[in-house]
């Protein structure tokens, strides 16, 4: 078989199922406003929020592996970068950037110039301590937990808290080795 | 680097110009979100019937936001008064808006005077869910159900509407109907404005 070349988050993009945008916002709207209904404090909802994330990350791995023909990445740089370039488009159609690393290349920042997570939303001043996009930093944690990252994502900026831009730091904690799960002889 | 940094501040979301709607997200990250809802209202509720309300509620919002939404946008401030008009309205462009196509059919019930039935032969929502066994006829459809609701609801016209399963001759997957059914008043309103 031949090698397969990792494809460009556009080409993906284009050539993939997709939905309007809106319907995904407006659902994630209100699965948010279900959350502040039936949870008590905000810091629950942006945990809980987070615990979704990650469920579609652990998922949403196998589609961006299958699909993207992304192979092995040979650091955390590249895989972030990867994130940014590839992964964001090819699930939300939006680009993202990489900077802010720090010296030994274990921490950096993530920048989305656009989110449909966040079209027609506005925090009322009850919710101010509202992540209203945690879903996004579970995906990524749940995304690089499964490729044996363990991570850190967290918000830094947020437009809708009155910053000019969406960040999400991602801090590497640990490189879990890979292990063989099976005896050979089972 | 462009762009970055140069997000433009609105003090108000009201402020910000209204987008085209033409902007797409992967079919995949729907279906997990999706997925995610309903996992979560599973874990709130004791049966069916309430998973399903509850999956109602949560579209019921979504729809009384696209009500506003496309009347703004796509029929320039102007909402359907007419009952024909309202259906047609959700059945096209509602559906074109939010599914990307106008749904298979829109029929009116021949038991019923005040019930109308959109199908799907494969709804969006239900395109990646099985439901077991043990959960009966639970239909994500809801949610579905419920964005009409939403719909109908803001525009004047309360109904009850709810999502069944209907099986097809000869095809594995059953079509998704959503049954409408109209409240007395509307009824009678647009008996009196046809006179």
């Amino acid at each position: 078989m031949a090698p397969v070349t990792p494809r460009s988050g556009d080409a993906i993009f284009s050539s993939i199922d997709r939905v309007n945008a809106e319907l995904f916002t407006l659902t994630y709207g209100a699965i948010v406003r279900q959350l502040l209904t039936d949870l008590e404090e905000v810091e629950e909802v942006n945990n809980l929020l987070d615990q979704m994330g990650y469920n579609i990350g652990i998922r949403l791995i196998d589609e961006f592996l299958a699909k993207s023909g992304v192979s092995i990445c040979v650091d955390f740089k590249e895989t972030v970068e990867m994130i940014a370039k590839v992964g964001f488009k090819m699930f939300l159609g939006v680009t993202a950037s990489v900077t802010s690393w720090d010296a030994d290349g274990t921490c950096c920042s993530i920048i989305l110039e656009d989110n449909p997570l966040a079209e027609f939303v506005e925090l009322p001043d009850t919710c101010q301590g509202l992540y209203y996009c945690n879903v996004l930093s579970g995906v990524i944690r749940g995304a690089l937990e499964m490729v044996s990252m363990k991570t850190e994502v967290t918000w830094t900026r947020d437009v809708l808290r009155g910053d000019d831009a969406y960040e999400l730091q991602v801090k590497l904690l640990k490189q879990v080795a890979e292990e063989y799960l099976y005896k050979d002889d089972e | 680097m462009i762009g970055v940094g140069k997000m433009k501040q609105y003090s108000n979301v009201l402020d910000k110009p209204l987008s085209k709607g033409k902007q797409e997200v992967s079919l995949t990250a729907f279906a997990f979100l999706f997925s995610e809802l309903v996992q979560y209202n599973q874990t709130q509720v004791d049966n069916i019937a309430e998973l399903e309300r509850r999956l109602e509620d949560a579209g019921y919002a979504v729809g009384s936001r696209v009500l506003e939404l496309l009347c703004n946008r796509e029929k320039g401030n102007r909402r359907e008064t007419r009952l024909l008009g309202i259906l047609s309205f959700v059945h096209s462009t509602v559906w074109k808006v939010l599914f990307g196509k106008v749904a298979d059919s829109l029929e009116k019930g021949t038991e019923h005077e005040d019930e109308y039935m959109i199908s799907e032969k494969e709804l969006l929502v239900n395109r990646f869910i099985s439901i077991p066994k043990d959960m009966g006829t639970f239909n994500c459809g809801a949610f579905v159900a419920g964005i009409v609701k939403g719909v109908l609801d803001n525009a004047g016209f309360p109904a009850v509407v709810t999502a069944h399963f209907v099986p097809i001759e000869g095809q594995q997957r059953p079509r998704t109907t959503i049954l409408i059914k109209f409240a007395d008043e509307v009824l009678k309103r647009e008996a009196r404005l046809s006179q």
